[in-house]
């Protein structure tokens, strides 16, 4: 009787701090088990300005994916993305990188294209947009169009 | 006749070199005694039993005051960052800062401080009196080796428990900081989980869970290793049991700001 609320107790302790670790790593440490499903995308920006791996990739507001990894090609800037496999891109989808807010996080936008061909797993988004670059906008907005 | 006035002379000198001696041969004894340990325990046959019940102690019975402390640290720093976010009207950020603050630094190292405080203390303390009734004693006499049969166990179940309890602290804080957050200060729910999800990545996560990890392995070091060597009588006992919650304590803080500045 000792012996098992013993090992009862020692049971419940694991279990909760186990549930504990695994929440915070899957809900907040983005961790996905099994690898998820869904296929990967590359895409060529002129600069990524602030964008990181992890950073979300969004259709209308919607989250559909994420960034994986950031590597220099050509000297422009390839970013990696993880797309969930219920959604389809068409071939001229626009990839842009866009802030939440005025000083928010970067994250990827797509606006779908109209194509009836889709972009295979692996395959590249062509059409890219350059993030908005606040400091040369502000300026340009102060001493004028130069 | 001629030694009288040299030792009047060198008695200041004397005494320094005896104090330094006396440090280095107790740090020196405070590293085998780790070495001791870790030595013993990839050496079988291993206590399994002993390990529960040391987990059992540590771990279960801390689970309330881990709880109870967790949610209420959670709770003032939703309050507190709250407050201070709605003065540059960027409130939506009380997710992450609530969540990383905890996660980062006040999980593992508030949890580690009230397990010192809860469990440390006691455990020191039985060593010891198991030291001054000459039960280590008897058990090297038995053939039965004291570190593996009392130490080992400790510090094994130090590793385990203090990942877990800080993970359980952080998980517990995050939802006080909801509850003050969300419920009580009208942010909304899904700018709460959804900032955080954004800001915590899983190398935060990680840094926490490496400082819990060390922070089981001081703790339970230290406590055994100052009941394993205690004074005389009584009152050994309970100078080593104060020591043992002191310097767990400020090991505790002082690795923490190493950790962090090492650790990305």
């Amino acid at each position: 009787m000792r012996r098992s609320a013993l090992d009862l107790g020692v049971g419940i302790f694991v279990i909760i701090g186990i549930l504990a670790l695994s929440w915070l790593s899957v809900k907040l440490g983005r961790v996905e088990f099994l690898g998820g499903h869904g296929y990967q995308v590359t895409a060529d920006f002129p600069s990524v300005g602030g964008l990181k791996p992890g950073s979300t990739v969004e259709i209308a507001g919607v989250e559909i994916g994420r960034v994986e990894s950031i590597s220099l090609a050509d000297y422009q800037a390839r970013v990696h993305m993880w797309i969930r496999s219920d959604v389809k891109l068409q071939e001229d989808s626009i990839a842009s990188i866009k802030t939440k807010g005025l000083i928010g996080e970067k994250y990827v936008r797509i606006n779908p294209g109209g194509s009836d061909r889709l972009i295979p797993p692996n395959g590249r988004i062509r059409e890219v947009e350059a993030p908005v670059d606040f400091e040369e906008l502000l300026s340009k907005y102060i001493f004028g169009k130069v | 006749m001629n030694t009288e006035p040299s030792t009047a002379f060198l008695g200041p000198v004397e005494s320094l070199g005896r104090a330094s001696l006396d440090i280095v041969g107790s740090l020196g004894r405070f590293g085998l005694f780790l070495a001791q340990a870790v030595a013993w325990t990839f050496i079988p046959p291993f206590k399994f039993r002993q390990l529960l019940e040391r987990v059992h102690f540590i771990g279960f019975r801390s689970l309330s005051i881990i709880i109870l402390t967790g949610a209420f640290t959670g709770m003032v720093l939703g309050l507190q960052v709250f407050l201070t976010l709605v003065r540059f009207g960027s409130e939506a950020f009380l997710g992450p800062a609530v969540a990383l603050s905890l996660i980062r630094e006040l999980g593992p190292v508030l949890a580690a401080l009230m397990v010192t405080g809860r469990a440390g203390s006691a455990l020191t303390a039985e060593i010891g009196i198991m030291r001054i009734t000459e039960q280590i004693d008897a058990l090297t006499v038995m053939a039965l080796n004291p570190v593996r049969y009392l130490i080992v166990p400790v510090i094994v179940a130090g590793f385990i428990t203090f990942p877990l309890m800080t993970a359980i602290f952080d998980v517990v804080g995050i939802f006080g900081g909801y509850l003050v957050g969300v419920k009580l200060l009208g942010l909304s729910e899904g700018t709460y989980f959804g900032e955080m999800r954004t800001f915590v990545d899983m190398a935060d996560i990680m840094t926490g869970f490496w400082k819990s990890l060390s922070f089981g392995v001081i703790v339970t070091w230290v406590c055994t290793y100052k009941g394993y060597y205690t004074g005389h009588g009584a009152e050994g006992v309970s100078r080593a049991t104060t020591q043992a919650v002191v310097l767990s304590s400020v090991l505790i803080l002082v690795w923490d700001y190493f950790l962090g500045s090492v650790l990305p």
